[in-house]
């Protein structure tokens, strides 16, 4: 009799400590785990497992696979996913040329494709899906963002980004927002280490600013010669190119520098709050923007799968299109093509602490959606 | 286009050119003398960054750093050298190739181990921080001005180790030769264990000296190798000349592809067209002139073997 009740009490507080679930779901995760981009893959990971761990709930299975920042990679895994390890979703991807590889045969084999960070914009607008689900943001919105905020100063910025989906769409959305000239407009290549060439056009260009979209170790690489260049143009970006992640590696050369993102260590929500000090004391580091977005990912999944089963496909697009978590963004709802409507901060680099990390110094949009949701039927 | 901004480019060719030979001449002795292919020559230029930013960030000096880059590349290189290559010399490339790749990864994976995902920070050190102005008005970072100094030291160094001195002497035999020089009583294996370790050392220093340009991290040799095969492709393989002449022609190749093509294309079409076309061709530029040079030269540029 003992025993029968203790082991009672013992289901009752399981059932109460893990969000409710209504069927089991499996998770398939593609992201960037080695090479040049790992840093940014394993943040979205830690990010998305730290709500899953919080959820506490053994239903929840999460296989996570390395694509290395290689496409054709990430086609193979999810192949494998969907076939074999039969995933109820998706997510994870980092880049966009991998998106694009992955996400639109994903998507047609119904499975739900829920996006942490690429966001290009041929899935926003006549590509969209009512599969796809991006928790993150479309490419455009933080350059967007700072061609707004770069207003307020500048009239002639010199703007770069490496010559793939995500770049071409970070200038299309810088030049929708920016008012003054162009200095300059140059192409690099991804994954480019050295920015001798491209200094020199801006020395010789007459900007009085300088936009750079490049995430990862591009963006420590520009940022470190570009300090020793003897050109003293302040620099802008959107938060990918001063990120969590590389900040410790560029060093005092990025303070004082201005950036643009959803999300901020210091934005003032009480979910944003329990994030960033559960991520500091599991991982014992400060949370980048990927972490940010893939968390919120994890709670919009555990939300929708409290409401709906996984097996109903339609029940569960409409429980995760209700966005019905606490994000850590503060605002944040769906628009018509599944992208999000949220604020965007202008930040700046700090140093807190003897640790250089992002302070929000204003904001730049308020409820701010894509430009291609028009273009969505669905 | 002022002459300021060409004279900045061409030094930033010089540049980048010097580093990539530090990069090649290792490559270039090492399939001259041992008729080795060496993929893990990458690896070899990671260690050599990761260990000058993890002494100098414990010691505080770069200059520890740079030193201690020398002696683990070197200390790497004549590991695996003991280990893993000295089975292969007899081995066809293909073997060479596998077994070689296999260290990439085990060296890649075992900094990762070690080091974390993370890129590390190194940087310049405050001898050479900052830009001097040169004749004609322009602006130029004192370190890569360094970067080109060391480069040209290194290759009158090989230059005169390789002319004149005794091992050299050897190491050109052994280019030509092995078997007869190892008739003759010369330490063949000794030999190849210490010129496996000077081209490791010498990737190890690029790594170093090019860690505190940019980023620190697993996997950051992998693109310069690929760019060292195709100058000493061009050049000729085994040739420490052709290295030296290919090294610089890529490195200004590619330089001055990225800035002048798009200029070119902005001629003819708008703006922004003509950034991502000029910066698609410009990436394949290098590759174009290895191709023509290939096609009037089939053996490189100053082949030893010519």
């Amino acid at each position: 009799m003992k025993t029968i009740l203790s082991a009672g009490l013992l289901g009752l507080s399981v059932a109460f400590a893990g969000t409710a679930v209504a069927e089991p779901v499996k998770i398939g995760m593609i992201t960037t785990l080695s090479g040049g981009g790992a840093g940014l893959g394993i943040d979205a990971r830690d990010g998305f497992m730290l709500a899953i761990e919080q959820a506490g709930n053994d239903e929840i299975e999460v296989v996570i696979e390395d694509d290395a920042r290689k496409p054709e990679l990430a086609v193979q895994i999810a192949d494998k996913m969907v076939q074999s390890d039969k995933v109820d979703l998706m997510t994870g991807i980092i880049w966009s040329n991998l998106a694009m590889a992955v996400v639109p045969s994903v998507t047609a084999q119904d499975i739900i494709y829920l996006s942490v960070n690429a966001g290009p914009s041929a899935l926003a607008g006549a590509g969209c899906s009512p599969n796809y689900f991006n928790v993150a943001y479309q490419n455009d919105n933080f350059h967007e963002a700072m061609g707004k905020a770069a207003n307020e100063e500048f009239k002639k910025t010199f703007i770069m980004a490496p010559n793939y989906p995500a770049g071409q769409d970070s200038l299309t959305g810088f030049k929708r927002f920016y008012e003054g000239d162009l200095a300059g407009e140059v192409y690099t290549k991804l994954g480019q280490t050295d920015y001798a060439a491209e200094i020199a056009q801006i020395r010789a260009s007459g900007a009085d600013s300088v936009f750079i979209f490049l995430p990862g170790g591009m963006g420590i690489a520009f940022t470190k010669q570009y300090a020793q260049s003897g050109v003293d143009l302040p620099l802008l970006g959107p938060a990918f190119s001063f990120s969590q992640d590389v900040l410790p590696a560029i060093g005092d050369a990025a303070l004082g520098v201005k950036n643009t993102a959803s999300w901020a260590p210091d934005l003032d929500n009480e979910a944003n709050k329990a994030f960033v000090a559960a991520f500091q004391e599991a991982y014992d580091r400060l949370p980048s923007v990927y972490a940010a977005q893939a968390y919120d990912t994890a709670n919009l999944i555990l939300s929708a799968a409290g409401k709906a089963s996984v097996e109903d496909k339609e029940a569960f697009r409409a429980a995760l299109k209700e966005a019905d978590f606490e994000s850590v963004r503060g605002n944040f709802r769906f628009n018509t093509n599944n992208h999000p409507i949220q604020d965007f901060y202008v930040r700046e680099v700090v140093k807190v602490d003897g640790t250089l990390t992002n302070s929000i110094v204003g904001t730049a949009f308020t409820d701010h959606e894509d430009a291609y949701a028009s273009e969505c039927n669905m | 286009m002022s002459l300021a901004l060409f004279i900045e480019q061409l030094l930033n060719g010089l540049q980048f050119g010097v580093m990539l030979f530090l990069m090649a001449a290792g490559l270039t002795l090492i399939f001259g003398v041992m008729g080795l292919i060496n993929l893990a020559h990458g690896s070899l230029f990671m260690v050599g960054a990761f260990a000058c930013a993890s002494v100098a960030a414990a010691t505080g000096s770069f200059w520890l750093g740079l030193a201690a880059s020398l002696a683990a590349a070197a200390a790497a290189g004549a590991v695996i050298e003991i280990l893993v290559i000295r089975r292969l010399y007899d081995r066809d490339h293909l073997d060479q190739v596998l077994a070689t790749f296999a260290l990439i990864l085990i060296f890649s994976e075992g900094t990762r181990w070690v080091f974390g995902s993370f890129p590390l920070y190194l940087d310049i050190p405050a001898l050479l921080s900052g830009a001097v102005h040169l004749p004609g008005g322009a602006q130029y970072p004192v370190y890569r001005l360094a970067v080109i100094g060391v480069g040209i030291l290194v290759a009158v160094g090989l230059y005169l180790l390789i002319g004149r001195t005794r091992l050299g002497m050897r190491i050109r035999a052994g280019e030509s030769d092995r078997e007869m020089i190892g008739a003759l009583g010369v330490d063949i294996r000794t030999l190849y264990t210490l010129v496996f370790a000077l081209g490791a050392a010498l990737a190890g220093l690029a790594g170093a000296m090019v860690g505190a340009l940019q980023s620190v991290q697993v996997g950051m040799g992998e693109p310069v190798l690929i760019l060292a095969f195709v100058v000493i492709v061009i050049g000729g393989i085994g040739s420490i000349k052709g290295a030296l002449v290919g090294s610089i022609l890529v490195g200004v190749t590619d330089t001055l592809g990225r800035f002048l093509l798009p200029a070119a294309f902005g001629l003819v079409m708008e703006p922004s067209a003509a950034a991502g076309v000029g910066a698609a061709l410009a990436s394949m530029l290098i590759y174009v002139v290895m191709a023509l040079i290939l096609a009037v030269r089939p053996q490189g540029l100053f082949s030893a073997h010519a």
